[in-house]
C-alpha cells in the first residue's frame, strides 16, 4: 500500500547499466497443521512441542500430504494467473544439513503445482508492469536452526520441521531494487487478500531469495547472477540488491568478473557477502518421491477452487471507481485490504453514499485503527455517526467525536474490528444521538436560540458591527465565530448565518 | 494359567531351544516380553489370529523390542510409535515372540549381511536361510512361531522361504501399510508373511492387510477375507509357464522339482501354457538402479545428530560427525548400495541410468498386465535359481548374489502379488515354487498355492 521508497541509482554511472533481478519467495501457507502430518503448524510455541515421528522423520514414519495446504497453494495458482496441472508429483531434493531430519526435503520438481502466471505491479521507474510468474509449486519446510542459543553447540527447533510452504519463482522481470519491492508489496497483497498465509517477515512466513545481474543498458544479454538470502525485510531487499548492483557495477567498470555465488544480507552491516563455499554448489539428485503417489487433482475439485476464489485487489479498485464513482487513490486505499474493503461495502450496504463512507472510512475510522490496519469501530457505528451529521444534528467535526465515543463504548462491549455492539441501525441511530447529547454537541436548530445569541453579539462587538457596515465584508466570518463560540458550537452554522445577515441588514 | 499363558511360555522354551541351538533367528526377544503380552487384556471382537504367535523382522517398528534393522547405525533404537501391521495382528489377538535377523535394512539374499551374524538355515547349519527376511523363515521353519512378518524390496520374504521349507506371500503393492516398515526402496518395499502352509500365511496376510490413511501408497480396500478351504480340483485354471523363468543357471533339482509339481498341476486338472515375459533380463539392473537410488536418500536420515550410532569424537564440523558415524554405522552392503544409489541419482547420469531403468520398468509391467489379459490366471516358476547356497559362498561375488534374486525381483518392479511354497527337496534342502498374480490377485494364488500344496509333497525328495 505505501509507496515504495525510491532508492535510485548507487554508482555514479548507474545509468549505463541495467539492473535485471528475480525473485524466489517462499510462503508459508496458512494451514491448521502441517504440510505431511497432523501436528501444529503454529509459529510461536516451546521449541520441539510440535513434532511427531513423520516430522522427525524417524524410521518407517511416511508422509501423506494435508489437502487444506494444497487448496491454498492452488488458490495462490490461480490468484496469480497460473495453470495449475490436473497432475503433478511431489520430488525429493537430497542434501545433508542438521535442520532437514530425513536429509531430503519433498518438494516439487519437473512437473510442478502450477506454471506460467503474472502479477500486475506498479513500477516506481516505470508506472504499471506485468511481471512474469514462472511457477508456484509445494513443498515442505524445515525445521529451525539457533546457532547462538547454546555456546559452541547448534540447537534445532523442529516446530518448523514440515511446515507447508509454497514457492513462488518469478521471472527476471525486474529491473531496480525499488521494482523488486514493488513486486513484494503487491504479491504479499494478493497474498494475504487471499488468506493464503499470513506472509508475515518476522514470523519467517514469507522468506525472499533474490538472484540479480546487470548488463550493458540497451543489452539483452543475461550475465552472471549472484543469489542473495537471509533477507528479512521488504526494505532490506531493496538495501541488498541495490548493495549488490552497486557491487556488480563497480566490478564490471574495474575490468573484472562476477563468479557465481550465493551470497548472504547483513542487516547490521548493511553489507551482502558470500556464504561458505561449503554450502553451495550442491547436487539434489532428484528424483519422484516414491512415498506419495502422484497429486491428481479432479477436475470437479479444480473447478470449485477456482470458482470460490475471492475478488482480488485489482478488481475491487475497479469496481469501487465504476460503482462507486470513487478517485483512484481511494478506491487504492479502501480496497487495500480484504478486511477494510468489506468494511466500506458494508457502510455502503446500509445506503449511506458512497463518497461519505469513504471520506469517513479513510479519514475518521483509518485515525481510530492503532496500526492502520486493525479497525476498531464497526461499519454500524460510523453508519450512524454519518447520519447524524447528514441530519444536521452534529458538526461534521463532532461527527467524529461521536464515532470515537462509539468506538469506546463498543470496546467495552467486548466488541472489537467489525462486530457492532447493537445490530439493528434505528437501535444504533438512537445510540449515536445520546452519545451527542452526553457530550453536549447536539447542534442547536431552534432559531429563538440562536437569535439570542446573535442579538448578545450585536451589543459585545459594536465596533467591528461599525467596520462591517462600513463595507469590511471579511469580518462577516469573524462575527459568525463569535455566535458559534457563544453556542459552545453547538448552533447549526447555517442557521447562524442566516440569522445574522438577517440582524445586520436590518 | 490362561491358554494365552500357556502359549507365551511354550512359545518362550521354543524360541530358547533354536537360540540355544545356534539359528541365530531372532535378535531381540524375551520370555518376560511374552508372559506380559498373554497378561494384556484382549479385545473382545479379535481373535482372528488367537493362539498363533508371530515373529517380526527387526525392520519393522514395534514397541516392545528393539528396532535396529540389524544394522549397528540403529544399535539400542526403540521406536516410539507401532507398525500399522504390528497394530493390526496384535488386534486380532496374535502375540509377538520378537524381532528377527535380516541383512542389514533389507539388502541382502542370504542373512549374512547383519551386524547381529548370519542366521542358520534350519536344514544345513552350514547354509544360509536365504534373505533378507531369514531370520523369521527359520523362525517359522523350525516350529518357534506359528507365523512371521518379512518384508520384501526384491523377493525377500520369497527367497528364504524357498530356501527355509515355509510359504512367504508378497502381497499387491499397496495391500499393506508400510506405516512403520523402515523404508529401503520405497516403491518397491512390501510387507510379506510367513506360515507354515499357504493357509497360515494367507490368514496373516488378511489380518494386517487394508487401506491405512497412515500410507498415502496403501490401497483403498476393505481388507482381504481369510483363505477359503483348499480345491480339489484346478480345472478351467489357467497357469501360465513363463520360458525366461527356466533359462541358463536353473539348478537340476530344481527343475526336476518344476517338472514335478507342474505334473502335479496338470493332475489337479489345470491347463498350463507356454507364455512370455519378454522383458524379464532387464528386470536385475533395473532393480540395483531403482531400489539403490531411492535407499541412497531413504538412508540418509541416518546422520548421527538426532537418534542411532554417533560417532562426534574428533569431529571438528558436522560434515566429519555424518562421515564418522555413518562411515562405522553401515555395512559393506549397505555403503556399496548407498554409493550405488548416489550415483545412479547424479546430475548428468540421471537420464542414463534412473530415468532408463524407469521406462524398463514400466515394459516389465506390461508384460505382466498383457500375459494376465490373455487368459493366464497366474504364472509358476521357480523361487531361486538353486537351493540353499552355503554361508559365505556369494559374500566376495555381490553379483552372484544379486542374480539369487533373478526370479523374485520382478513381482517388486511390476507391485503384482506372489507367493512361495515348498515344492519338495533336493538333498534334504527344500525347493519353492512361485506363483505370481495380477495386481490384487492375492486370493486366486492362494487359493492355486492351497490345491498344489495338498498334493505336492513339499517335504519328499524330487530325484
Amino acid at each position: 500500500m505505501n509507496a515504495p521508497a525510491a532508492m535510485q541509482g548507487g554508482g555514479a554511472s548507474a545509468g549505463a547499466w541495467e539492473t535485471v533481478i528475480g525473485l524466489e519467495v517462499h510462503v508459508q501457507l496458512k494451514t491448521r497443521t502441517k504440510m505431511f502430518c497432523g501436528c501444529s503448524s503454529v509459529f510461536g510455541d516451546p521449541p520441539n512441542t510440535n513434532v511427531c515421528p513423520v516430522c522427525l522423520g524417524l524410521p518407517g514414519a511416511l508422509p501423506v500430504p494435508n489437502e487444506q495446504a494444497l487448496r491454498l497453494a492452488v488458490r495462490a495458482a490461480y490468484g496469480l494467473g497460473l495453470t495449475v496441472h490436473p497432475r503433478s508429483i511431489f520430488a525429493r531434493k537430497n542434501y545433508f544439513y542438521p535442520d532437514l531430519p530425513k536429509g531430503y526435503q519433498i518438494s516439487q520438481h519437473v512437473e510442478p503445482l502450477s506454471t506460467g502466471g503474472r502479477l500486475e505491479v506498479e513500477s516506481p521507474d516505470r508506472g504499471a508492469m506485468t511481471v512474469g510468474i514462472t511457477r508456484i509449486h509445494v513443498e515442505e519446510d524445515a525445521a529451525k536452526s539457533f546457532h547462538d542459543k547454546v555456546p559452541g553447540m547448534t540447537a534445532v527447533d523442529f516446530n518448523r520441521s514440515g511446515v507447508p510452504l509454497i514457492e513462488i519463482v518469478g521471472e527476471p522481470d525486474l529491473r531496480s531494487p525499488a521494482e523488486a519491492r514493488a513486486y513484494l508489496t503487491a504479491l504479499k497483497q494478493i497474498l494475504v487478500y487471499l488468506e493464503v498465509s499470513d506472509c508475515s517477515m518476522e514470523e519467517g512466513s514469507l522468506r525472499v531469495d533474490a538472484n540479480v545481474s546487470v548488463r550493458p543498458a540497451e543489452s539483452a544479454e543475461l550475465r552472471t547472477r549472484c543469489e542473495i538470502k537471509n533477507l528479512n525485510s521488504f526494505a532490506n531487499v531493496e538495501r541488498a540488491l541495490t548493495f549488490e548492483r552497486d557491487r556488480h557495477i563497480a566490478v564490471y567498470e574495474s575490468g573484472g568478473t562476477i563468479e557465481q555465488r550465493t551470497m548472504t544480507f547483513d542487516a547490521v552491516k548493511g553489507e551482502v557477502r558470500p556464504v561458505r563455499s561449503k554450502e553451495e554448489s550442491h547436487d539434489y539428485r532428484y528424483f519422484p518421491e516414491p512415498d506419495i503417489p502422484p497429486l491428481v487433482l479432479a477436475p470437479e475439485w479444480l473447478d470449485a477452487e477456482r470458482a470460490a476464489q475471492p475478488e482480488l485487489p485489482a478488481g475491487k479498485r475497479a469496481r469501487f471507481e465504476k460503482d462507486f464513482g470513487l478517485s483512484a487513490y481511494d478506491a487504492r486505499v479502501l480496497s487495500g485490504t480484504r478486511t477494510l474493503a468489506a468494511y466500506y461495502e458494508e457502510a455502503v450496504g446500509c445506503g449511506v453514499e458512497p463518497k461519505d463512507a469513504a471520506n469517513w472510512v479513510m479519514n475518521d475510522v483509518l485515525a481510530l485503527s492503532p496500526d492502520g490496519e486493525t479497525l476498531t469501530v464497526s461499519a454500524a457505528a460510523t453508519v450512524a455517526a454519518i447520519r447524524l451529521v447528514k441530519a444536521g444534528k452534529v458538526s461534521r467535526q463532532n461527527g467524529r467525536k461521536v464515532l470515537a465515543q462509539l468506538a469506546e463504548r463498543e470496546k467495552a462491549g467486548g466488541i472489537t474490528g467489525s462486530g457492532a455492539l447493537i445490530s439493528s441501525p434505528p437501535q444504533m441511530a438512537g445510540m449515536a444521538e445520546q452519545v451527542a447529547q452526553e457530550l453536549g454537541i447536539l447542534q442547536v436548530s431552534d432559531t429563538g436560540e440562536i437569535d439570542g445569541w446573535v442579538r448578545e453579539l450585536l451589543e459585545a462587538h459594536t465596533a467591528e458591527v461599525a467596520r462591517y457596515e462600513g463595507g469590511e465584508e471579511k469580518l462577516f466570518g469573524f462575527l459568525v465565530g463569535q455566535v458559534m463560540k457563544r453556542s459552545k458550537g453547538r448552533a447549526d452554522p447555517k442557521l447562524v448565518n442566516a440569522a445574522l445577515r438577517k440582524a445586520l441588514k436590518s | 494359567m490362561s491358554d494365552r499363558r500357556v502359549l507365551a511360555a511354550l512359545t518362550a522354551r521354543r524360541v530358547r531351544e533354536l537360540e540355544d541351538g545356534g539359528a541365530h533367528a531372532f535378535v531381540d526377544w524375551s520370555e518376560a516380553a511374552l508372559l506380559a503380552q498373554a497378561g494384556a487384556p484382549v479385545s473382545p471382537a479379535g481373535g482372528a489370529l488367537a493362539g498363533e504367535t508371530v515373529a517380526v523382522k527387526d525392520n519393522i517398528c514395534d514397541l516392545t523390542f528393539h528396532t535396529t534393522c540389524c544394522s549397528r547405525i540403529l544399535e539400542g533404537y526403540r521406536s516410539p510409535f507401532e507398525a500399522t501391521a504390528v497394530r493390526r495382528l496384535r488386534a486380532v489377538g496374535a502375540l509377538v515372540a520378537g524381532k528377527t535377523n535380516c541383512d542389514e535394512f533389507g539388502m541382502g539374499s542370504s542373512t549374512e549381511f547383519s551386524c547381529h551374524g548370519p542366521t542358520l538355515n534350519p536344514f544345513d547349519a552350514a547354509r544360509v536361510p536365504g534373505g533378507s527376511s531369514g531370520g523369521s523363515a527359520a523362525a517359522v521353519a523350525s516350529g518357534a512361531v506359528s507365523m512371521a512378518l518379512g518384508s520384501e524390496t526384491g523377493g525377500s520374504v520369497r527367497h528364504p522361504a524357498a530356501f527355509c521349507g515355509v510359504v512367504g506371500i508378497k502381497p499387491t503393492y499397496g495391500r499393506v501399510s508400510r506405516y512403520g516398515l523402515v523404508a529401503f526402496g520405497s516403491s518397491l518395499d512390501q510387507i510379506g508373511t510367513f506360515g507354515r502352509d499357504v493357509a497360515s500365511a494367507a490368514r496373516l496376510l488378511a489380518a494386517i492387510s487394508g487401506r491405512d490413511p497412515l500410507d498415502a501408497t496403501s490401497l483403498d480396500r476393505h481388507p482381504l477375507p481369510p483363505p477359503g478351504p483348499a480345491p480339489a480340483s484346478l480345472a478351467g485354471t489357467v497357469i501360465g509357464i513363463p520360458r525366461e523363468y527356466f533359462g541358463e543357471g536353473l539348478h537340476p533339482g530344481v527343475a526336476a522339482g518344476m517338472r514335478r509339481a507342474m505334473d502335479r498341476f496338470r493332475d489337479l486338472g489345470a491347463e498350463l501354457r507356454d507364455v512370455s515375459l519378454p522383458h524379464t533380463k532387464y528386470a536385475v539392473p533395473t532393480y540395483y538402479i531403482v531400489a539403490p537410488a531411492e535407499a541412497s536418500s531413504n538412508l540418509a536420515r541416518y546422520d548421527g545428530v538426532r537418534y542411532g550410532r554417533r560417532v562426534a569424537e574428533g569431529a571438528a564440523d558436522v560434515r566429519a560427525l555424518y562421515g564418522a558415524s555413518r562411515g562405522t554405522g553401515f555395512g559393506p552392503e549397505v555403503r556399496r548400495r548407498i554409493l550405488l544409489g548416489t550415483y545412479v541419482l547424479s546430475a548428468g547420469f540421471y537420464e542414463a541410468y534412473y530415468g532408463k531403468a524407469q521406462r524398463a520398468r514400466e515394459r516389465i509391467r506390461a508384460d505382466f498386465k498383457a500375459v494376465f489379459a490373455s487368459g493366464v490366471h497366474a504364472l509358476f516358476t521357480p523361487t531361486t535359481p538353486t537351493p540353499a547356497f552355503k554361508l559365505g559362498e556369494n559374500l566376495g561375488d555381490p553379483v552372484a548374489m544379486y542374480l539369487s534374486d533373478i526370479y523374485v525381483c520382478t513381482a517388486n518392479l511390476a507391485g503384482v502379488p506372489a507367493l512361495s511354497l515348498p515344492i519338495g527337496r533336493d538333498q534334504g534342502l527344500p525347493l519353492g515354487g512361485q506363483l505370481i498374480g495380477p495386481m490384487e490377485g492375492e486370493a486366486e494364488i492362494v487359493r492355486i498355492a492351497q490345491a498344489l500344496e495338498r498334493v505336492v509333497g513339499g517335504a519328499e525328495e524330487v530325484r
